[in-house]
């Protein structure tokens, strides 16, 4: 079993209301550090929901309620009084299409450590270049860095919105179908992406993709109609199920 | 890995074993404020629309409020004032060699003139008996036939300027409506998309004409255009009036109309449509009669609009305060009134009192068929896209 | 009515084409009618605007000069140029922009980023708003005499001036605070709607950088509303410039022998030029070609304004589409 200090995230008990309709039921679950951990599940069944639930972006929806604790390196993140602005700096977002601000990539990498008061223009350069290597894009952009984010392409623009998230130095970066939007030869790029970053941050990506959750997670759950239906080592989910319902999603009999 | 990073003044919750940099960060609210002070100022300003509009009711309320006390503190009213003459009902023509020839290069100053005073008399003056006198009589004559504020014996009979208004009113919408209502169907409805990009644009410019210029328009071109077309005998009447101010009314019930149409969902049209009904069909047997409420709403804010229209009055409509059927004749409008004769009126003095009273109608008046358009056929319009 | 039956009415598709057959030929007259019917009516609108642009041009080109835009009145108004009325309208308009726009672009903040929709508060404010929107242009004019002028001008002169009359009467700044208030629901109209048209993605994105709500605001979406904000500027410019009714008694005159020079001074205005001209002038015909180039002055301003924003707006709504 894991050893306690490997857990990030632990789930306890987790339901999510939009008005009286439940999204999600009664989630438990433990997210291991500086792994990847994927959601998987058909369309609907709840994974973004969970997803935003971990940075408090369900926030935002009018109507929502939550029970349960989520517990963040033993906080419960939805207790009172929590600084849910500092939360999001440390829990990161990226969304399923890219969506950079209408600046210059440098202005978007920027965004973040300006926010949180760095306006020295070394460090800010220092934390431009740095970021842009570790979303391995700063080859490509590092002599148009004050061109508008807009004139990439989607692979491309998403991969400055990952270098944007890790301008910030989070701990966990959540991934809410990243690729989907994305060709084949960009969709591996961020994939090794991943697999480069989970060195240093904790991930968590939500995929509809199941071959990608093969490929790229450590720890996978499947997700049905709300409820967490099974979650272990990906080699087990895929090779040696143990229930019937995520070996009829694996197999493609549903979904 | 429970080590603790450096631990921030913050204080700690009673959390189990690891308390990190992260756990520190978040576990009390920090107070910030640049967000604190932007969240109260844009409330603040948001809140002071309201406060706009009650201080719009208050203060034009206020300058009525002579006529019903009969007591008037007023003070400071000094002027010579013309005696009786029956000039309110003389059809203006704006021709050369009429009346006030010296006003014009004078600078204008409204009510009060202190220089008129003696030196030796004070400001404050114990209220003057005519206007306290006139204040009570104003409003036993406000519902007399005549408009008489300046004669030896005033009357404020507020009735023909309701007329002359409605008058002028009926007859712009009675053109602005259907052709208004026409042009959003064929744009919303006919038209081809390309063309209706430049139509919109192109009607909506005509809202951006001031108002005074559609008015110097209508006196100086369309006057002796429909004069010498109909041969009647005042030139500036109701009539030219009225055209020229559903030129006003036109783009208000245009863009309500069309966007009214454009809101009837695409599945009603495509469904018509799909049963084998044409175009036209479509358009007039289930758009026109789901975009209905939406379309009474149009009409009832361009009467509004042209309701409260005061340059385009002052300009056209001869300004003579006849009750008189006939659309060729001229008429005073409400806002007329209020344009044309505050400049000549005395602070504090019954005819001004009486002139804010006719604004105050006027307001509550556009408040209410606002209101109504709101409410009402606001309602309804969604109600019915949602089946009742 | 029978559109219901045609409607809801059962029948296999083989009877509706019959009746396409048999009536087809009266339904396409129909159509063709009914389509021109509208269609001459836009045609209707269109050649009015055009029919005024034309007539305006034609009786005022000729003094269109330089020396026309330049000049003082001269001689009675039947000579010289309308300079006064230039400048009386563009520092009406400009005291009246900087009072109304920020106020403006403020409230449409508060409509489209803080205001929850089922509050009574924002409900409220929106009403307010709307409001403002359909009040008759002269219920301002009485507005800023009976408080502008009339209550804080004669407090003013109370507090300052011990009772000697200096703010309590019409003059340019009461004129352009009036005429601000008229054209506030333009502006917060304009901004409100740009605001709304940049996307939730890129607001979600800030906020899951760690932004704050203001920051958010300030950072990402008033950069992005910069046109609205113009648009709703200059809609406002155009209207201000145009409207006669407020500052009929509020601070307009039609002959002053110097420009303005302080707030406290009445001014010229362009449109309350042409409407005193061509009432009541004494020399109709030797003011007449003054009378139009003036109008047409004031056409080409608001009408050049009014191009501008319109062509803004539709790059704002093409960006939101």
């Amino acid at each position: 079993m894991k050893d306690s200090k490997d857990i990030k995230v632990s789930v306890n008990d987790l339901s999510v209301y939009y008005g009286t309709t439940r999204a999600l039921t009664k989630i438990s679950m433990d997210i291991p550090d500086k792994k990847v951990t994927a959601f998987i599940g058909p369309s609907g069944c709840g994974k973004s929901t969970f997803l935003r639930t971990l940075n408090r972006m369900n926030d935002l929806i009018e109507n929502i309620k939550i029970e349960g604790e989520v517990n963040i390196d033993g906080v419960n993140i939805y207790q009172k009084n929590i600084d849910v602005v500092n939360l999001r700096k440390k829990v990161g977002m990226i969304f399923q299409k890219s969506n950079p601000f209408s600046k210059s990539i440098y202005d978007n990498i920027t965004y973040g450590p300006r926010i949180n008061g760095i306006n020295h223009k070394r460090q800010l350069d220092e934390i431009v270049e740095t970021s842009l290597k570790q979303a391995a894009i700063w080859e490509e952009v590092k002599d148009r860095l004050h061109y508008s984010a807009l004139s990439l392409s989607g692979g491309q623009q998403q991969r400055i919105c990952i270098a944007r998230t890790l301008a910030v130095n989070p701990d966990i970066i959540l991934m809410d179908e990243p690729a989907s939007a994305l060709d084949p030869i960009s969709t591996s790029k961020i994939e090794e992406l991943i697999h480069e970053l989970k060195r240093y941050y904790t991930i968590i990506i939500v995929t509809h993709n199941m071959q990608q959750a093969a490929r790229t997670s450590d720890v996978t759950a499947f997700f049905y109609l709300g409820e967490l239906i099974e979650m272990d080592k990906t080699k087990t989910i895929f090779t040696n199920p143990a229930k019937k319902q995520t070996e009829d999603y694996i197999s493609g009999r549903f979904g | 890995m429970a080590f603790v990073k450096k631990n921030n003044k913050r204080n700690k919750a009673d959390t189990p074993a690891q308390t990190t940099e992260f756990a520190s960060s978040i576990l009390k609210k920090q107070f910030r404020f640049d967000d604190w002070i932007a969240e109260r100022v844009i409330k603040t300003v948001a809140f002071m629309s309201i406060t706009f509009v009650a201080l719009i009711f208050i203060f034009v309320f206020r300058e009525t409020l002579p006529i019903f006390k009969d007591s008037s503190q007023i003070t400071e009213s000094f002027s010579a004032r013309p005696q009786g003459n029956e000039e309110s009902l003389k059809p203006e023509v704006y021709n050369p060699g009429n009346s006030e020839s010296e006003t014009e290069l004078r600078p204008e100053t409204y009510g009060v003139e202190i220089s008129d005073l003696k030196p030796n008399e004070e400001k404050e003056h114990p209220l003057s008996a005519a206007t306290g006198h006139e204040n009570s009589r104003a409003l036993s004559t406000l519902l007399s036939k005549d408009w008489q504020p300046v004669s030896d014996r005033p009357r404020y009979g507020i009735l023909p300027l309701f007329f002359g208004t409605l008058k002028v009113t009926f007859i712009s919408i009675l053109f602005a409506a259907p052709i208004a209502i026409l042009a959003a169907i064929y744009t919303a409805l006919f038209a081809p998309r390309n063309i209706r990009e430049f139509i919109k644009p192109a009607v909506e410019l005509l809202a951006g004409f001031p108002s005074v210029v559609i008015g110097f328009f209508a006196l100086m071109v369309m006057a002796s255009f429909f004069q010498d077309l109909f041969g009647y005998s005042s030139r500036l009447n109701g009539f030219v009036g009225g055209i020229a101010m559903s030129l006003a009314a036109i783009p208000v019930i245009y863009t309500l109309t069309e966007d009214a149409l454009t809101a009837v969902p695409r599945t009603f049209i495509e469904a018509s449509l799909g049963l084998g009904a044409s175009l036209r069909q479509t358009a007039f047997l289930v758009v026109l009669p789901t975009a209905t409420p939406g379309i009474f709403a149009a009409v009832l804010l361009g009467i509004g609009r042209v309701f409260g229209e005061t340059m385009i009055a002052l300009m056209a409509t001869g300004n003579a305060a006849l009750t008189t059927i006939n659309p060729f004749d001229s008429v005073r409008t409400l806002s007329a009134t209020i344009g044309a004769e505050m400049a000549e009126v005395v602070f504090g003095d019954t005819h001004y009192s009486v002139l804010f009273l006719i604004g105050s109608l006027l307001f509550i008046f556009t408040f209410a068929l606002n209101a109504l358009a709101e409410f009402y056929f606001r309602n309804r319009l969604i109600r019915r896209f949602q089946g009742k | 009515m029978p559109w219901r039956s045609f409607i809801s009415g059962t029948g296999s598709s083989g009877v509706s084409r019959v009746n396409d057959i048999t009536t087809g030929m009266n339904r396409n007259t129909k159509d063709i009618i009914i389509q021109s019917l509208t269609g001459v009516s836009v045609l209707l609108i269109l050649f009015v605007i055009v029919a005024m642009l034309i007539i305006t041009f034609i009786g005022g080109w000729k003094n269109l000069t330089w020396e026309f835009l330049t000049e003082f009145p001269k001689e009675g108004m039947t000579k010289g140029g309308i300079f006064p009325a230039i400048v009386g309208t563009a520092l009406m308009t400009l005291i009246m922009t900087v009072a109304a726009v920020p106020f403006g672009a403020i409230t449409a903040i508060y409509l489209a980023e803080y205001a929850a929709e089922k509050s009574i508060l924002a409900k409220t404010i929106r009403f307010a708003v709307k409001t403002l929107a359909v009040v008759p242009s002269i219920i301002f004019g009485l507005f800023g005499l009976g408080f502008f002028i009339k209550f804080i001008g004669l407090h003013m002169d109370n507090m300052f001036y011990k009772g000697e009359l200096h703010w309590g009467q019409p003059n340019i700044l009461w004129a352009s605070l009036t005429m601000a208030l008229l054209t506030l629901p333009i502006v917060i109209v304009s901004v409100e709607e740009s605001i709304r048209t940049v996307p939730k993605e890129v607001r979600e994105a800030s906020l899951a950088l760690g932004a704050t709500k203001w920051q958010t605001i300030r950072r990402v979406v008033l950069p992005g509303s910069i046109t609205g904000i113009l648009t709703g500027t200059i809609l406002a410019i155009s209207r201000g410039a145009g409207e006669v009714a407020p500052i009929l008694f509020t601070g307009a005159a039609y002959y002053l022998a110097d420009l303005p020079r302080n707030l406290s001074d009445q001014f010229m205005s362009l449109g309350y030029h042409i409407y005193i001209m061509s009432t009541q002038s004494t020399n109709v015909d030797e003011t007449l070609p003054i009378q139009f180039a003036t109008t047409l002055v004031l056409l080409l301003l608001t009408f050049s304004l009014s191009m501008v924003a319109v062509i803004l707006r539709y790059r704002i709504r093409k960006k939101a589409r």
